[in-house]
Parts: structure tokens; sequence; C-alpha cells
């Protein structure tokens, strides 16, 4: 996958691919970015995963332009773009802060782009209205930032980060101020407006969830590295690292025993993800691949120590005999209530097992 | 708001204190009107004939400096606005954005001022004005550079309330990334919505500046308080007209920055 395969393929949109190549940022003698690189396809979604301060967010603020890398290449449709200013690349960008112009209506707001760009003010206008009509809000073209919701304000940031046809989306954490339903809607919408439009999209995130949901392939990152790059799926059964492991997918952690290429967990044996060093780990187990048993089927003896319900189903902790607690999934017609005794059992997948690790005092 | 502040003064006590208070500015204001409608030697009762002689031509070379001084004053307060809007302005921008650690020494520079009494300032200045004068001229314009400094308080305080309302730094993100240069930037994101702490800022800075006496005086320049005392003491009728004439200019000011704060807030809440 070079490059210049990528440039020869015709394209219908104006989408570029991205790339960062050893991308090192200091600030002072604090190290942000150790060495990240990264590789997204014209029109490909991709999400960059990680917890607060892992560097996904000054990742996406070099890619602008806002940041200047200490050492490393950005390249924008193949070319070099360290020495070209934010404002010269071509890219849209929706922030996590809203950040529409409080002294323009949503109309301007959206056309500021296409203004800057020498477009005549009646067609940028008239591309405004459409930009507005595709994220729904043809109808508010005439309101002031303070008269529009949260969810609103970032529709309309979001037409106006589009409708200048850029090269690339960056979207920082745009949804990470909105309410749960808002977020979830807008979310969606993101993905289809970027599919019809097949926009380039770098899309910034600590919600996995999220970037599970609606990205062709996802970077999580920890420390300023980027720990593995791939489809959802492939991260989500097989995480390349336990840390991965331990942010992907709601895991809890048990104490098990590695042998050869298995590992023995509450007298079951199932079989490795990826090898591990012999002797006690802690395996990861998922709420989805544990079962509540009959009382007399195999299994471990477990106390019901609370009970989630979430809709469509229902999570419960529980403590296990060996001390560990894990969360258990499970049909919500089955009530469990605190106290209770169950037999919990693990599906017979392959788990990831990490070293115990060492205690320090 | 129907709260109820238990010390508010009662309905009556307010009509005395808003009573005495109102007669303590009058008072020594319609005295001053007054004193201008005194009419000329041989004339009785009360006249215009003072208001009307100050455009009499016949007079004018007795009321030039006064005219002179005006325009001095006029111009000196376009100047020290010009220096505030095109140069203080993009530096408080400039430190919000790229020095934000700056922003409490440059807040302390910036109020320094105030806590100067012009009377020492005039020391400091007297040889720097010995410069000025050989290479820029003793042109009256010159003096806007001390009167700069002497708004710098008054500028900081309307314009920094307008950079806090706003998140400077976003804003400005957001537009780089839709491709507008630093110039597009200041003039099409951030001085808009600076817009009323700047127009405060001019407009105070006006106020300081045709008010402002010692500095004049001491670097012997001719504005319009300067005019004002040496016109005083040929002609006092003269003097007292350009006070309330200087008096409803600064109403004027005043009501102007009135208006704009609820131009503002009425969007808000529309």
């Amino acid at each position: 996958m070079t490059i210049t395969d990528r440039e020869d393929a015709p394209s219908r949109t104006r989408s570029a691919g991205v790339e960062l190549r050893d991308v090192v940022k200091e600030y002072g003698s604090t190290r942000v970015l150790h060495g990240v690189d990264l590789d997204v396809h014209p029109g490909e979604f991709v999400s960059l995963l990680g917890p607060s301060g892992c560097g996904k967010t000054t990742a996406l603020r070099v890619l602008a332009g806002l940041e200047r890398p200490t050492a490393g290449d950005v390249r924008i449709g193949g070319r070099e773009v360290s020495g070209v200013p934010t404002n010269k690349r071509d890219i849209g960008m929706v922030f996590q802060s809203y950040s529409l112009f409080p002294h323009l209506r949503a109309i301007d707001n959206t056309a500021f782009g296409l203004r800057r760009r020498g477009v005549a003010a009646g067609e940028a206008r008239r591309r405004a209205g459409d930009a507005l009509d595709l994220v729904g809000l043809g109808h508010l073209a005439d309101r002031f930032s303070h008269q529009l919701s949260g969810g609103q304000q970032q529709r309309v940031a979001l037409a106006r980060a589009l409708v200048t046809e850029p090269r690339v989306l960056l979207l920082d954490e745009p949804l990470s101020a909105l309410d749960a339903q808002v977020r979830v809607q807008l979310r969606d919408e993101i993905r289809r407006i970027q599919l019809r439009l097949g926009t380039t999209t770098v899309f910034v995130t600590h919600d996995q969830e999220e970037a599970l949901a609606v990205s062709d392939r996802v970077a999580v990152m920890g420390s300023g590295r980027i720990l593995q790059f791939g489809a959802p799926e492939d991260l989500y059964l097989r995480p390349a690292s336990a840390e991965v492991a331990a942010f992907v997918g709601a895991s809890s952690l048990v104490p098990g025993r590695v042998v050869g290429d298995t590992v023995t967990v509450w007298g079951q044996t199932l079989p490795l993800v990826s090898p591990a060093a012999a002797g006690a780990c802690e395996v990861f187990v998922r709420p989805e691949n544990l079962r509540i048993v009959a009382p007399d089927a195999t299994g471990i003896d477990a106390v019901v120590e609370q009970s989630t319900f979430l809709g469509s189903v229902r999570r419960s902790l529980v403590r296990v005999a060996d001390g560990s607690r894990v969360h258990v999934q499970h049909p919500a017609d089955q009530r469990r209530e605190p106290g209770e005794s169950v037999r919990v059992r693990l599906d017979e997948v392959a788990v990831l097992a990490r070293p115990v690790p060492a205690v320090s005092s | 708001m129907a709260v109820v502040n238990p010390l508010a003064p009662g309905r009556g006590a307010r009509w005395v204190i808003g009573v005495g208070v109102g007669l303590l500015f009058a008072v020594p204001f319609a005295a001053t009107v007054l004193f201008t409608l005194t009419p000329l030697p041989g004339g009785s009762g009360l006249s215009v004939d003072r208001w009307i002689a100050l455009v009499d031509p016949a007079n004018a070379a007795k009321y030039r400096p006064l005219w002179t001084g005006l325009g001095n004053s006029l111009t000196l307060a376009g100047v020290t606005v010009l220096l505030v809007l095109g140069l203080f302005t993009p530096t408080m921008v400039l430190v919000a954005l790229a020095f934000p650690r700056l922003r409490r020494v440059f807040e302390f520079v910036a109020l320094l001022p105030i806590s100067l009494p012009a009377i020492v300032l005039v020391v400091g200045l007297t040889p720097l004005y010995l410069q000025i004068g050989r290479t820029l001229g003793t042109g009256a314009w010159t003096l806007a550079f001390a009167y700069g400094i002497l708004v710098l308080p008054f500028a900081y305080r309307s314009i920094q309330a307008s950079i806090d309302a706003i998140d400077v730094k976003t804003l400005s993100e957001a537009a780089r990334t839709l491709g507008a240069g630093w110039g597009s930037v200041l003039l099409r994101v951030i001085v808009p919505n600076l817009r009323q702490g700047l127009l405060a800022a001019a407009l105070i800075s006006v106020a300081v500046v045709l008010g402002e006496f010692t500095i004049a005086s001491l670097l012997n320049r001719q504005t319009l308080q300067t005019a004002l005392i040496v016109v005083n003491k040929q002609d006092g009728y003269v003097a007292a007209i350009f006070t309330l004439l200087a008096l409803a200019l600064a109403f004027v000011l005043l009501l102007v920055i009135g208006r704009v704060g609820r131009i503002g807030v009425g969007r808000k809440t529309s």
C-alpha cells in the first residue's frame, strides 16, 4: 500500500490520503508523541482512540497544522505539508468546544470558508444553504449560535467544515460535549454524510463504542504511541496487547495459568489469542463471553453484587469464588438480586492473557 | 426578579437620596449655564449674546487659541484611538492567543499608568519628547504617544472583558482551518466579536484625551484644556461655555456607549 498506487486510482471526490511518518511532538522536555505512524487511505474513516492525555488530539492538531511536529513528516495527498500553514492545507475541522463565530448567522458561518476561497457572496450562500440542508438545519440558517442547541451548533460546524469539500475532514471529539442521545444520533449522521461524500476523515475520540461504531479502521493510542491500528472487529477480537484489550471492550481481569498455547481459567481450558509467558497470568474476559448457568452445570460459584438494566440486556457484577469480580451479560428478563448465588462459566472463545503485574510497594 | 434586598432603602429614602445627589450635580451645572447667560456690559436680564459672540467673525482672533486647542485635541483623540485600535488591540489578541502566560505581566504594565500621577509621567516624558521633537517634529499629534499610555488602563479593561467573553483561541483556529489568513482571522472573526469592548475603549480614550491638562500644559502643547485656561484669564464666560460644550460632548459619548451596550444585550436575548 504505497502512496503511488493510491494516487493512480481515479477518485470521484477530492479526498486525499493522509500520512504521519514517525511524528514526534515535544513541549519543552515533555514528549507527547513518540514517533507516530499513521496511514489513512483516501475516503477512509479512521478513529484515533485512547484515554485523555494519550496524544490523539495532538496528532490531529499536527495534521491540521495547528501544532508543529518536533520531528517527522506529515503528508496530505502524498505531499509533505510540514511547511504549509493551516489555512492552506485545504482541510475541514470540527472542534470539541463550540466554535461557531458568534457574530455570524448559521448561514454566514457556513459560507465563511467559501468566502475565504474567493467564492462570490451569492454563490457561497447558496452552497452554504445546501450544506445546512445536508445536516438537516436548512430551516435554522438565520439563527445565531446562541440561538442553537449544542447539537445544532456542532451540526452547523460540520456543515461549515464540509462545504468547502476539503481533502480531509478532522473531527476533534466533536460529540463529547453533547448529551448521550444527541451524541449517538449525530455520530451516525456524521458517518452517513461521510459515506455519501467520500471525504477522508480522521476522528478523535475517547469513547470506544463511538470509534468502533463508525470507523473503517481504528488506531488505539496510549502514551503517545499507536498501540494497534486495524478494523474495529480486529481490535475487539484480536487485541494486540493487554493495553488495547483493557481499553477496547469492558473486560474484567481474572487469574489464570498459561500452559503452552492455552490458558486455564476456573478449571476451563481456553485457547489464547496471542502467545503469553507460561505460568500465572491475568486473563481478560468480556461480559458477553460469560454465562449464568444452571447450578449443577460446569462452572464456578459466584455471588451477585449488583445488577444493571441496560435496555436490551442486563449486566451483573458478580464476585467469583476465587475472589475476582467480573461483569456478566445476560438477557434482560433474568433478573438477578444482589446476594443471590449463581454459577457462571466462560464461553469457549480465545482469550488474551498478560503476566501478573509485579507487586510494587 | 422579585428578590427584595432587605438592605435597600425605602421609597421615601430613595427619593431623598436621588434628589440630594441630583442637586449636587445640578447646582454647579445650572450656575455655569446662568453665568454664561450673563448679558454683555450695558445689557440686562438673561441673554445668549455671549454664546453668539463665540461664532462672531469679529471675535475670531480672540478665540482662535480655543478653536486651535479644540482642533488639536480632536486630532489627538483620533490618533490616540488609532493607537489603541491599531497597536494595542492586536497586541492584546496576540497575548491571548500565543502568550497566555504573559497575561498577568501585561495586565500589570497596562494598568500601571493609572497609579502614576501625570506630573510624575511628565518627568519621564520630557527627555523623550526632546527626541520626538527632533525626529518627528513638535506637531500637536505627537502628544498622542503620551496619551496612548495614559489611556492604556481604561482601554485594557474594556477590551479584555470582551476577549474573555469569547474563546479567542478556538475561534481563530476554526477560522484558520477554514482557510483564513491571520489578517482575516483578526478583522473578520476577532474584531467583530470584540466590537463592544473596542467601542467602549475608543470612546473612553476620546473622553480622557479631551479632558487631559497636566501633560499638555507641562510639555507646552496647545489643547482644548490648556486653551481654556488661557482664555479663562481674559474671558471667564467663554471658558464656561466651552466647559459646558465639553460636558455635552462627554454626555453624548456616554450615551453612545450605553446604547451600543444595549444593542449587544438585545441580541443575546432575542
